[in-house]
């Protein structure tokens, strides 16, 4: 029990209890007595203030009280309209409500009669503020009573400016009054978006930032000033989205081919696309989820004159996403080897809004051009009939120089167009610089946790600013800066190193994607030394680089083959945007079950899939259960058809998730040895569930 | 505490499950006591002869859950029951007397589902009145404006996963606000610069108060969640053991 001390009672205090117990059960059974028989005199309606007033959480005398003042009340309009006698009749339900408040202050049922009472508009609303003004200063974090006081101050109609004021007040009355912060945060957000001169969100963001430093160098490991500046930073930040990459890149120019089989060309085949279908992914990437991309928004220009659907490549199934996917198709009459030109105009009318409610104003184009080459071969499924070994020995690093060069050529393409600014108005960038300014300031001095973490997402915030090509104004900023920070955190804070993990993570990707050199330090070729007659593929290589989790993936839409082994990796999120990705390895990462595995539901030209040594079955609790759609999150239709699957067999009940998964996968090759879930019966079931697939644990399955 | 006792029931009944003694117990005589806390408006009081109110209506379905005796109940009564809570907006009162709280959207959602009677209520609706309760922290509080609480986090991001709507969360950002919960002493506090609540042996809210089956069940159902060995697995949605809700979802 809250507040009550563990400690044996003694005889005497056991007595006192027992008695007190005794007294309140009596008083309780009275209550119910009056309640069902609909007893409403002046002595009962006193024995239920006796029980409220020691009781407050006996929430049938509250209703007991309402309805016997309802009663009084109709009983009085009868004899004839005596506001007094009302006034008499609601104040003695603000004493009872008083007096319960005294011995509970946190009360439910005490504060809502108020309200009650209140809404009956007879009550004097400056006298509530008088009151509330007590009680907060008792305890100013009491959530009822600013929940009440917002209640109130409705009623009252008291402009924002006013209660503003008051947690002025407050705060310097008191700096760590996070809750006096978190009312600030709501009234500015009223008043800026309201407009006005006053009001302009510059203006504000100025002032506030500058009120808030009184509060973090006063007391730098009080939390309520960080949140708060957390909030001002979002708000500086906060702007449209915007389109950031696409695949195929812009300004690129796609071989379409039939049969896997590239002709005359010596380079890697990044711009080659292999799909019997005739038909291809088009991808388009934004700087944040945004909703609203279809064919009345975007129109694609190319032969077929046909409404295109878009879908949003989000993990779950809802309308926001980063990333947006739709397929065209090249008919057969097509004459191959000349290159057909596609024009993308995204944003071309307004419908594209982010989940904050922006819109994505700035429309822009991209452009590339489409090469189907010829289909007078017999098909041949030359690519798929091998097993990928991964071997590393099959790994060849840059090979030649005109295949760099190439690589070089063809990755320039692969930029991200600068053509659109962001609506980010400058004073963002100089926002920034000062508050990078002070923190470092203040890190000098104190060595505060929140502060690093504070300073790490100010660092990053810049970068992201003058990426979007925000002029810089002279504060420096690297990378290798903002990774030492995290590296710092962690060992400061190792109960929270996961957390850390993951922002260094997102990080790190972004460094190693920030430019082509980088990049291409990554890049490897994979030629299969079994099978010299099939292609290579271009492999990006981020193994062992300690990820806990995926970024960047604007940067890699392009990417068919992808190493991400020997990581942290305990989510994949981020991968559902690679639609080119064919091979994929994730052994001997943290993956703890097959719902962390859902984004793959979403790679439709995933056929080798490498998840050894993970941790799939070795834990109890599934954390990402309600991450995945499954009848859980009521996002599965009638296609359940699970138990028929299962055919009786008790033992694999508990595979549905393996079954939510591997159905909608088209996989040739998977390996899964190392995970505790692995035994011949799971075995036995994938190959039930996959009919397609050719290799399992290096054996061949048919 | 007699006018929560249906409250008690189910933290008491669920930390027997997960510890799995849930046998102990005399399932006809809990489920007919339960059934004569029924009110005839269909939903459920603390205790026998009090007023209805979800936050009981909840704890009588999932105790009846837990014993796999849903069928009991008339569930077209209940669930109209709590469907004519929903207001226009999409939030939910506790009861006729109108109070409301996204504690209650949250009861709501999860006792409708665990009927299977999700669409007696407009889930879209209820989803973005929740929504509007998110604050700049990332975390939720009982009403739009108010403060985030880690209770209220608790009954949003589990209503918002009942519906599948879990990417209206920001997860690291409210994932860091919850870190930060925790205190140097272990435990977790429920908002910034509060005393911690500490799951400790016995189990209280912190190491010298009294033991009451309210915090025992929560530490049991932390420890389930951190993979304590030998607990069951508990649901963190619908706050019951994981066997529980899969037989409800993923069974017939």
């Amino acid at each position: 029990m809250h507040g009550r001390p563990r400690k044996a009672l003694t005889e005497e205090e056991h007595g006192a209890s027992s008695l007190k117990a005794a007294k309140l059960r009596d008083l309780q059974s009275q209550v119910l007595h009056f309640h069902h028989n609909k007893i409403y005199t002046e002595e009962a309606i006193e024995i239920s203030a006796k029980l409220l007033e020691s009781n407050p959480e006996h929430y049938t005398g509250w209703n007991y009280r309402k309805l016997a003042v309802q009663y009084r009340l109709d009983r009085r309009s009868e004899d004839g309209v005596d506001s007094e006698s009302i006034q008499s009749i609601l104040d003695e339900e603000l004493r009872v409500v008083e007096n319960a408040l005294k011995k509970n202050f946190k009360s439910y049922g005490a504060w809502h009669h108020r309200k009650w009472v209140l809404s009956k508009g007879h009550s004097s609303t400056d006298w509530e503020l008088r009151l509330l003004g007590k009680f907060q200063k008792l305890d100013s974090r009491n959530f009822h009573a600013w929940n009440y006081r917002r209640f109130i101050t409705a009623l009252k109609k008291i402009p924002d400016e006013e209660e503003l004021q008051y947690t002025t007040d407050m705060i310097y009355d008191n700096f760590s009054n996070y809750s006096a912060w978190h009312n600030r945060s709501v009234l500015l957000s009223n008043l800026m978006e309201k407009g006005g001169k006053r009001y302009d969100k510059e203006n504000v963001l100025g002032e506030e930032y500058e009120f808030v430093r009184n509060a973090l160098f006063t007391d730098p490991d009080d939390q309520s000033g960080w949140f708060y500046h957390l909030w001002l930073l979002d708000q500086t930040l906060k702007q449209e989205p915007v389109f950031l990459s696409s695949w195929p890149p812009n300004g690129s120019n796609l071989y379409l081919s039939l049969d896997g089989r590239l002709k005359g060309q010596q380079s890697l085949p990044i711009l080659h696309f292999q799909s019997k279908a005739r038909k291809f992914p088009l991808v388009l990437y934004f700087s944040e989820a945004v909703e609203g991309v279809s064919s009345s928004t975007v129109t694609v220009e190319y032969h077929d004159g046909d409404s295109l659907l878009w879908t949003p490549l989000s993990a779950n199934n809802f309308g926001f996403s980063q990333a947006w996917l739709t397929y065209l198709k090249f008919p057969d009459e097509v004459p191959s080897s000349e290159a057909r030109p596609v024009k993308v105009t995204i944003a071309h009318f307004p419908g594209i809004t982010s989940s904050r409610g922006m819109p994505c104003s700035q429309s822009c184009h991209i452009s590339f051009s489409v090469c189907v080459t010829s289909d007078d071969q017999e098909h041949t499924e030359v690519q798929s009939s091998h097993r990928i070994s991964w071997k590393e020995e099959n790994f060849k690093a840059r090979a030649t120089q005109s295949i760099e060069a190439n690589l070089l050529h063809s990755f320039s393409k692969l930029e991200i167009t600068k053509e659109n600014k962001p609506s980010t108005p400058k004073w963002s960038m100089e926002i920034i610089s000062t508050e990078i300014a002070h923190c470092r300031e203040l890190l000098s001095t104190t060595n505060c946790k929140i502060g690093k973490l504070t300073l790490a997402r100010l660092l990053m915030a810049h970068k992201t600013l003058t990426s979007y090509g925000i002029p810089d104004d002279g504060t420096e900023v690297h990378y290798e800066d903002i990774l030492a920070l995290y590296q710092d955190l962690m060992k400061m804070d190792p109960a929270h190193i996961c957390f850390y993990e993951d922002d260094y993570s997102l990080v790190l990707l972004k460094q190693l994607t920030s430019n082509i050199e980088s990049l291409l330090k990554h890049c490897d070729r994979y030629q299969e030394s079994s099978s010299p007659s099939t292609n290579p593929y271009l492999c990006v290589r981020l193994n062992g680089l300690s990820l806990s989790r995926i970024g960047s993936t604007e940067h890699l839409l392009w990417v068919q083959m992808l190493d991400l082994s020997h990581n942290k990796l305990r989510s994949i999120e981020g991968l559902e945007t690679l639609q080119l990705l064919s091979c994929l390895k994730l052994s001997h990462n943290r993956l703890c079950s097959f719902t962390s595995l859902e984004p793959l539901k979403k790679l439709k030209y995933l056929e080798v899939l490498d998840i050894s040594h993970n941790e799939i079955g070795a834990h109890s609790i599934d954390t990402r259960r309600y991450l995945c759609s499954s009848p859980l999150t009521h996002a599965v239709g009638s296609d359940w058809y699970f138990q028929k699957f299962v055919d009786g067999d008790v033992k694999l009940n508990d595979h549905w998730d393996a079954y939510l998964l591997f159905k909608d996968l088209n996989l040739i090759q998977l390996e899964m040895i190392g995970n505790a879930v692995v035994d011949e019966r799971f075995k036995a079931f994938l190959l039930k569930l996959m009919p397609e697939l050719k290799w399992l644990d290096g054996e061949k399955c048919r | 505490m007699e006018h929560l006792r249906l409250n008690g029931a189910y933290w008491g009944l669920t930390t027997l499950d997960v510890l799995g003694k849930l046998g102990a117990v005399d399932q006809d005589k809990v489920v007919s006591w339960i059934m004569q806390c029924q009110h005839e408006s269909g939903g459920f009081g603390g205790n026998i002869g009090h007023d209805p109110h979800v936050l009981y209506t909840l704890s009588a379905i999932q105790v009846l859950a837990l014993f796999d005796k849903i069928d009991v109940l008339d569930v077209e009564k209940v669930a109209n029951y709590i469907a004519s809570l929903q207001n226009e907006d999409g939030s939910f009162a506790g009861d006729i007397w109108g109070e409301v709280d996204t504690r209650f959207s949250y009861i709501a959602i999860c006792s409708l589902a665990l009927l299977h009677r999700l669409d007696k209520i407009n889930v879209e609706k209820a989803v973005n009145y929740i929504v509007s309760c998110k604050n700049s922290d990332g975390g939720f509080g009982c009403t739009p404006g108010a403060e985030s609480h880690a209770g209220q986090i608790f009954c949003c991001v589990g209503a918002l996963a009942i519906t599948g709507s879990l990417h209206h969360v920001d997860k690291d950002l409210l994932g860091w606000w919850l870190c930060e919960r925790q205190v140097k002493s272990g435990g977790l506090n429920g908002r910034p610069e509060k005393l911690p609540d500490v799951e400790n042996g016995g189990i209280s809210d912190r190491p010298d108060d009294a033991v009451d089956v309210f915090h025992t069940y929560f530490g049991v159902a932390g420890l389930s969640l951190l993979e304590y060995p030998g607990l069951k697995a508990i649901d963190p949605a619908y706050a019951l053991p994981v066997d529980v809700v899969n037989r409800i979802f993923l069974g017939k």
